[in-house]
């Protein structure tokens, strides 16, 4: 009768002992679901980079260009991220606003209906920011391009001369900035709801007015939720194609010239204007400037999820 | 059709916490048979180990014996899902299905095991249910209505009477009254001296008086301490748990004394 | 003033204490709004001086508006104060700022693609049309078959996973798919062309266009949503329902088939609506997997199909002579496009209204 802690009877109870077929066939099916993901993420890397091999071992004269694939890369990667950088600098501050309107200011009765408008930016395809930005925003930024010229052409920056169609660099820097507006916003928005409201509440009694409250309380708590989710937004920056495709004037290689008609163009544009009317060589080496962009945003990703994450964790705890 | 539990050398695991350590008992069929003991001494730990839902807990394990009449529930070939079967439990918050109607949460344990059984037989069935759980005159009119419709006491009667449907051996309860106000526990211990003619009841609670109201058999469980496993301390006759108990720490926790 | 008042202490150190009579000098609640008015009738008052337009009307009142508030509250309330109104007139006119490009968008598309929302444009392809004419029957018809195959592929493959992953995933696997779903999210979407692009050509051949590689390529986008909405609202299952069917002796395959998932359909109906309005504008993708074509197939699994996106993209920039034609189909088909996906929006939140069970709790 004495009890043996260490000695375990044989026929344990695991609950793996018996399963019924119809469990073991749906669990399998269900592994199997999950397992896949797995194996489309990696087939992805795989079949773009069996894709790509082709131009990566192709001599240098056969790339468009004729100066080889590093070349062919450099300005269409420097093209992608100045944009993305562009749209960063200005949605986050304006996301971060937005996020404090929503969640601070706005009437409780409004709030979640105002949440909804900006969300419903996200739900827009991203061709009709295309035409969106093309033909109302481009014209709109032109007499803006020619006042940076004349004022602050001294900067590299806004050297001009000022494009006369307003296809630059920082109307599509612009458009890309709205497009991401909604989930930088919307990430903030959730992090700065799950400040304590003790924390709050406590800024509060101090006498604080509601601007030092979320000075002392909410932004440093956000602060890496922020981040994170502006990384978030700067992959999607990087990896936005038919809203650059219709918007960017292209031609030239790399410049910070911002306002001009010679611009860069942006990896997953390139693609898209290019890839229609390519064949053989010219297709390997898209699809290799794809896997570049591919790695770019997932190293990108990676590190965005990682500091949301964490975040997510800290608020558990607390 | 009620049937007799022998537990021996039971050790209860999360993981590779040792939750519920070395209990010995024998609960006797067509009786009710409490188990009190403060928060967290196991006491709902032991229940659910006894129709094996304990497993249900990620890491949740047993090492020893159970044994109805003679079958042996954590026998190497039998399937947890027929011990369930066999062990019907209602738990301490009232859950019925919100998808289901009144009518459709008592044909669940047929409906959910894709059972046939012909339309006036399982009329039969539900009518007896719900009589067997004194929910019947209350609900006859409305049986298509949604079952989360029902007041507090109502729903815990409802899924007594689910759990009833389904003709198990044994009914465990799990604090079945602990979220309900004093008219609708009134109606649950009047219902289980029914249920006692037909089932072998377990019934946790956190309640001294409803233990003495309605138990034959009571069972102490207690813990030394934070992180120690608990342990069955005492098994007796009610009456004498109540009136003359052999451990020093049960007629401490029963004179209110901890706990 | 002794220290044994029982009076709230003032913020320490932070600031310091007001004096009596400062705390009481407070700005009525209109004189912000006064202030913005003034503003904006001394600006209206100047307007043909400084040869202003609408834009740069509302640009000038609200900076002038926001620093008139601002000095005038830090006079009369002290700097703390100022600060806060500063920073409240910051935060609203960044939202105002935020709906200037969804007002002018909205009322772009819908003035531009209003001139051919007719019924030519809904029952005719674009076979035989030079100019003026023509519609985007084809496309249309393109966008509802890719879209219901990206559905069929990506319903099944995410609502398993996001089953697996509640219920059955844990520890290092869980993590792993968690986490690969999350990154999944972030694949931009050319990129997903390019894989369905490269999976078919190396098995059939490159410079291949099929319908059913668009639909690939979108399940490739679709899936990591459909795991991740159908995730949350398992999760709001709650458990005792689980446990009340266990203790039925109902196994857990059947438990998820039939209590789990009809508890939360309506989140799950919810979740996926959304994530058909989330692929039906993709463009990218469908360029470089479908093509286009001007003519109607309805065969996804032989040769190109027109959609709707890419039909609105080729009609853009690729117009013709002369172009206006072109561009307003492109125009009337980015607003249907918007219709469709505004549509499906407003089709989830009615599906989670109506179809959520009524617990009654």
């Amino acid at each position: 009768m004495s009890s043996t802690r260490t000695t375990p009877p044989s026929r344990a109870g695991t609950g793996r002992s018996v399963r019924r077929p119809g469990d073991r066939v749906f669990a399998g099916t269900a592994k199997g679901a999950g397992i896949l993901i797995l194996v489309i993420l990696a087939g992805v890397a795989a079949f773009l980079v069996v894709e790509a091999v082709p131009a990566l071992t192709a001599p240098a004269e056969e790339i468009p260009g004729d100066g080889g694939l590093a070349s062919y890369v450099a300005p269409l990667v420097f093209g992608t991220l100045l944009a993305a950088v562009i749209a960063l600098l200005v949605a986050t501050p304006l996301a971060v606003a937005i996020a404090l309107f929503i969640g601070y200011y706005a009437p409780r009765r409004l709030a979640q209906g105002l949440g909804y408008l900006v969300d419903l930016l996200a739900a827009i395809p991203s061709i009709v920011y295309g035409f969106w930005g093309i033909f109302w925003l481009a014209p709109k930024l032109v007499p803006l391009f020619e006042w940076l010229e004349r004022t602050l052409g001294f900067i590299p920056l806004f050297a001009g001369p000022a494009s006369t169609t307003g296809r630059t660099m920082l109307t599509t820097g612009l458009v890309l900035a709205v497009m991401i507006l909604p989930i930088v916003s919307a990430i903030s928005r959730e992090v700065f709801l799950q400040v304590p409201s003790l924390h709050r509440e406590a800024a509060l009694a101090l006498g604080a007015t509601r601007w030092e409250m979320i000075r002392m309380a909410v932004l440093p708590y956000g602060r890496s939720g922020v981040i994170g989710g502006s990384m978030l937004g700067l992959g999607r920056a990087l990896g936005e194609t038919m809203a650059v495709a219709i918007v960017l004037s292209v031609s030239g290689g790399i410049t910070f010239n911002l306002i001009s008609s010679g611009n860069p163009s942006t990896i997953a544009a390139n693609i898209a204007l290019e890839f229609p009317e390519s064949s053989g060589i010219d297709i390997n080496t898209l699809i290799a400037s794809g896997l570049a962009l591919f790695v770019i945003t997932l190293a990108v990703n990676v590190l965005a999820r990682a500091i949301v994450n964490r975040r997510a964790e800290f608020s558990g705890a607390n | 059709m009620a049937k007799r539990i022998d537990v021996s050398d039971l050790n209860i695991y999360y993981g590779n916490f040792l939750a519920v350590e070395n209990v010995n008992v024998s609960i006797e069929p067509r009786s009710i048979t409490a188990l009190i003991g403060p928060s967290g001494c196991g006491k709902s730990t032991f229940l659910r180990s006894i129709n094996r839902m304990h497993e249900v807990v990620p890491g949740g394990r047993v090492e020893g014996k159970i044994v109805m009449d003679g079958q042996d529930l954590y026998g190497a070939d039998v399937d947890p899902v027929d011990v369930r079967r066999q062990i019907g439990m209602v738990f301490q918050r009232p859950n019925p299905f919100p998808t289901m109607s009144i009518y459709e949460n008592v044909a669940a344990g047929i409906r959910l095991n894709n059972k046939k059984m012909r339309k006036s037989d399982l009329d039969d069935l539900v009518e007896r249910s719900l009589r067997g759980a004194n929910l019947w005159n209350e609900v006859k009119d409305r049986l298509n209505r949604p079952g989360a419709g029902l007041s507090g006491g109502q729903q815990q009667r409802l899924c007594i009477a689910r759990a009833i449907a389904v003709e198990p051996d044994v009914l465990l309860m799990d604090e079945p009254a602990s979220a309900l106000d004093p008219i609708s526990t009134l109606a649950i211990e009047d219902l289980m001296a029914d249920l006692k003619e037909r089932f072998t009841i377990v019934i946790v609670t956190h309640n001294m008086q409803q233990a003495a109201r309605v138990s034959e058999q009571t069972g102490f469980f207690n813990l030394s301490g934070v992180g120690q496993p608990g342990r069955l301390i005492e098994f007796n006759p009610t009456e004498k748990i109540f009136s003359n108990p052999d451990q020093k720490a049960t007629e401490d926790y029963i004179s209110g004394r901890f706990g | 003033m002794t220290q044994t008042s029982t009076a709230p202490a003032p913020p320490g150190s932070s600031a310091p204490a007001p004096r009596r009579g400062e705390r009481t000098r407070r700005l009525p609640t209109w004189a912000p709004w006064a202030a913005f008015l003034g503003v904006a009738a001394v600006v209206g008052a100047l307007w043909p001086v400084l040869d202003l337009n609408a834009a740069l009307f509302v640009l000038y009142t609200v900076v002038l508006g926001t620093l008139a508030v601002y000095l005038l509250t830090r006079a009369v309330e002290g700097s703390r104060r100022a600060t806060d109104r500063l920073v409240t007139c910051l935060v609203v006119s960044a939202f105002g700022l935020a709906m200037v490009p969804l007002v002018s968008l909205v009322w772009e598309v819908v003035s531009r693609g209003a001139a051919r929302l007719d019924g030519e444009f809904f029952t005719s392809s674009l076979v035989g049309i030079v100019g003026e004419g023509g519609g985007a029957y084809h496309a249309i018809m393109g966008t509802l078959i890719i879209t219901a195959l990206t559905t069929l592929l990506s319903v099944p493959i995410g609502l398993m996973t996001a089953i697996f992953l509640v219920e059955y995933a844990r520890g290092r696997l869980k993590r792993a798919i968690t986490f690969l779903v999350d990154v999944m999210t972030g694949i931009p979407s050319i990129v997903a062309g390019l894989f369905a692009y490269a999976l078919f050509a190396i098995f059939l051949g490159p410079g291949i266009r099929l319908g059913v590689m668009g639909a690939v390529a979108l399940s490739v986008l679709m899936i990591p949503v459909v795991v991740r909405s159908a995730e949350e609202v398992l999760k709001l299952v709650p458990n005792e329902l689980r446990e009340a069917s266990y203790a039925l002796g109902v196994p857990k395959w059947r438990t998820i088939v039939k209590v789990v998932i009809p508890t939360s359909i309506a989140g799950l109906g919810t979740g996926v609506t959304l994530a058909i309005a989330r692929v039906v504008g993709e463009t990218a993708p469908l360029l470089i997997t479908l093509g286009i074509t001007n003519a109607t197939n309805l065969d996804a699994f032989d040769g190109r199909m027109a959609t709707l996106p890419v039909y609105a993209y080729y009609q853009l920039t690729q117009p013709g002579v002369p172009p206006q034609f072109a561009t307003d189909r492109a125009w009337t088909a980015a607003l249907v496009l918007i219709i469709l996906v505004m549509g499906l929006n407003v089709v989830a939140r009615l599906i989670s209204r109506f179809f959520a069970p009524k617990t009654g709790r």
